[in-house]
C-alpha cells in the first residue's frame, strides 16, 4: 500500500532547540498509524511539525507534496485536518458555527456534511444553537473532530482525543473514528496515551522517546513486545 | 422637558458617530488585541477624500461609497505594510507605531488640505421635525449608522468569510488549522475599521467642520464609549458609544459649560477602570497558569 503520509529524517525546533532529531514515520493510505510515548517525547511536535506549526527540517511528504515550506492554511487546504491538543474549539460561536468554520476549505455542500456529521454525532445536532463552550468535555471532542471532518479530508491528525475524558466517552469516540475512517477513507494519524486501546485500532505504530523513534513496526508487533508491553502497556 | 428631549436626541446622533469609531477600535482590538490610536486620524483623512470628490463635483453618495471603497483597501494595507512588520513584537512596539500612523496622518493632511477649517457639505435637509424635537440631521446620521450596523452584524454572522473572522479573532491557530488565512483576515479586519471610522468622519464633518485635528476629540469620546461597553463587545461599544454621546450632551447644557464636555468623557473612563473594569459587556480575561 502506497503512504499517503511520509516524514524522512524530520527535525523539529523550538527556537534554536531542537526537539525532533530525524524521525521517519509514515501513515497509509486509508490506515491509521498511533505515535506512542511519554510525555516530552516530541509526538505533539511531530505533529504539529506536519502541520507547519513548528519550524522543522527534512522532508514531509503529503499525497506527493512537499509541506516543510507550506503554511499552516495551505496544508489545510490541502487536505489535513489536524484536531489540536485542547481541541481548538471556537468557544464564543456556537456548535454550528463551529462546523461551518470546518468546511471553509471543504469543495463540497456543507450542508449536506452537516447533516452527515449530525448522523454521527446526534449530540451536536440537539446542540446546535448553542455555545460550544457550554459543551461537556466529550461533547467538545465530538465537535471537534465533526469539524476537522466538515473539511472532508484525506488525513485525519488527532492529538490524544481521549484526554480527561471518561472511558465510555472514550470509547464511544473512537468507535466513531474507526467507522468514519472505514466509510469516508480517511487515514488517520493518532496521538494517544491510552495505548492499548490505540494499538488495537492502529495498523502502525511508533514509539517516540525524547525527539527519537525508538520502536516501530506493524501495531501487532509492537503491541506484543514485551519492554512496550511492560512500559506502556501495563502487563 | 422637550428641551431635555431635544438634548437627548442630538446626543444620540453625536453617540451614532461615538458608536461607529468605537466600534471600529473594537474589531481592531478583538484580532489583535491592540488600540489603534490612529483610527481618529485615519477617519479624518478618509473624510478629506470625501472632501476632495465633492469638491470634485461629485454627488455626495456617490463621494461618499467610494470613499468608503478607497479607506477599506487603505485600511487593509496598512496592515499589510505597517502593522504586519510588529505583529509578533511586543504590545507597546506595535501601540507606538499606531501613534505613528496618528502622526503621519495628521502631518500628511495638514501638509496636503492645510490646517484651515473647511466646510463639509451635510447630505441631509435642514429641518427640525416633530415641533422641532429633532433635525432632520440628527436623524439622518443615526439612520445611516444603523444601516451600516445591520450590514456589518448580517456579515459577520452570515457570511462564511465574516464567520472566518470571527474565527481567526477568536483562535487564530485553529483558525489556520482549519484553512482560515489569518493574516488577511486581520488585514480585511483594518479594511472594516477604516471604513467604519470614514462613514463616522463624514457624518461628524459638517458638525465640527473639517480640519485635521477634527477626530481628536471623537476618538476620546469614542475610546470612552468602547471602554463603557467593555473593550472587547462589538454590541457594548455601540451602546456605550450611545450612551456617552447622550450624556456628554446633557451634562454640556445641563451642568458644565460646554467647553469642558470633554472632562465628562475623562472622568466616565476613571470611573468604568474602577468599578467595572470589563464594562457592561465585556468579558473578564481569565487564563489558567
Amino acid at each position: 500500500m502506497a503512504a499517503i503520509l511520509e516524514l524522512r529524517a524530520v527535525k523539529a525546533f523550538y527556537g534554536q532547540s531542537e526537539v525532533l532529531h530525524g524521525i521517519d514515520l509514515a501513515v497509509e493510505q486509508g490506515g491509521m498509524t498511533v505515535l506512542l510515548g511519554a510525555n516530552g517525547a516530541g509526538k505533539t511536535t511531530t505533529l504539529r511539525a506536519i502541520c507547519g506549526m513548528v519550524r522543522s527540517e527534512g522532508q514531509i511528504l503529503f499525497a506527493g507534496r512537499r509541506l516543510e515550506r507550506c503554511t499552516t492554511e495551505q496544508i489545510a487546504g490541502f487536505g489535513v485536518a489536524h484536531v489540536p491538543e485542547g481541541r481548538g474549539t471556537f468557544i464564543g460561536l456556537t456548535v454550528e458555527e463551529n462546523l461551518r468554520i470546518g468546511a471553509y476549505v471543504a469543495t463540497g455542500r456543507p450542508h449536506d456534511n452537516m447533516q452527515l456529521m449530525y448522523g454521527y454525532f446526534p449530540i451536536l445536532a440537539q446542540r446546535r444553537r448553542q455555545q460550544a463552550g457550554a459543551l461537556s468535555g466529550g461533547e467538545q471532542q465530538m465537535l471537534a473532530i465533526a469539524r476537522a471532518l466538515m473539511m472532508s479530508p484525506r488525513l485525519l491528525v488527532l492529538d490524544e482525543p481521549s484526554f480527561g475524558l471518561a472511558p465510555r466517552v472514550v470509547e464511544a469516540i473512537f468507535g466513531i473514528v474507526e467507522r468514519i475512517k472505514r466509510e469516508k477513507q480517511v487515514s488517520v494519524l493518532l496521538v494517544e496515551q491510552n495505548a492499548s486501546l490505540a494499538l488495537e485500532m492502529a495498523d502502525r505504530a511508533y514509539l517516540l522517546e525524547t525527539g527519537y523513534v525508538v520502536a516501530s513496526g506493524s501495531a501487532k508487533t509492537l503491541a506484543d513486545d514485551p519492554q512496550i508491553r511492560r512500559s506502556y502497556l501495563g502487563y | 422637558m422637550h428641551q431635555l428631549l431635544q438634548q437627548i436626541f442630538s446626543g444620540l446622533a453625536a453617540g451614532a458617530v461615538y458608536a461607529s469609531l468605537a466600534l471600529a477600535l473594537v474589531m481592531i482590538y478583538r484580532a489583535t488585541d491592540l488600540v489603534n490610536f490612529a483610527q481618529g486620524e485615519m477617519a479624518m483623512f478618509s473624510t478629506y477624500i470625501a472632501w476632495t470628490l465633492v469638491n470634485a463635483g461629485l454627488p455626495f453618495w456617490a463621494a461618499f461609497l467610494i470613499t468608503l471603497a478607497v479607506s477599506f483597501v487603505g485600511g487593509m494595507a496598512i496592515e499589510r505594510i505597517v502593522i504586519r512588520p510588529v505583529e509578533n513584537a511586543p504590545i507597546l512596539t506595535a501601540v507606538v507605531v499606531t501613534i505613528g500612523l496618528l502622526l503621519i496622518f495628521n502631518s500628511l493632511a495638514g501638509w496636503i488640505y492645510s490646517y484651515t477649517l473647511q466646510e463639509f457639505p451635510s447630505p441631509f435637509p435642514d429641518r427640525t421635525l416633530f415641533g422641532a424635537l429633532m433635525t432632520t440631521r440628527d436623524l439622518g446620521v443615526i439612520a445611516v449608522t444603523l444601516m451600516m450596523l445591520v450590514a456589518l452584524f448580517c456579515f459577520f454572522r452570515f457570511t462564511a468569510t465574516g464567520l472566518a473572522m470571527r474565527a481567526a479573532a477568536q483562535n487564530p491557530e485553529s483558525a489556520r488549522l482549519c484553512g482560515i488565512p489569518v493574516g488577511w483576515m486581520l488585514a480585511v479586519g483594518w479594511g472594516f475599521a477604516a471604513a467604519i471610522g470614514a462613514v463616522a468622519g463624514i457624518m461628524v464633518a459638517p458638525v465640527l467642520f473639517l480640519d485635521p485635528n477634527m477626530m481628536s476629540g471623537v476618538l476620546l469620546y469614542a475610546f470612552t464609549g468602547a471602554l463603557l461597553g467593555g473593550i472587547t463587545s462589538p454590541i457594548g461599544a455601540v451602546i456605550g458609544g450611545l450612551i456617552v454621546g447622550v450624556t456628554e450632551n446633557l451634562v454640556g447644557t445641563y451642568l458644565i459649560a460646554s467647553q469642558l464636555k470633554l472632562t465628562v468623557a475623562l472622568i466616565l473612563i476613571i470611573i468604568v477602570l474602577v468599578f467595572r473594569p470589563n464594562g457592561l459587556f465585556g468579558t473578564a480575561v481569565v487564563r489558567r497558569v
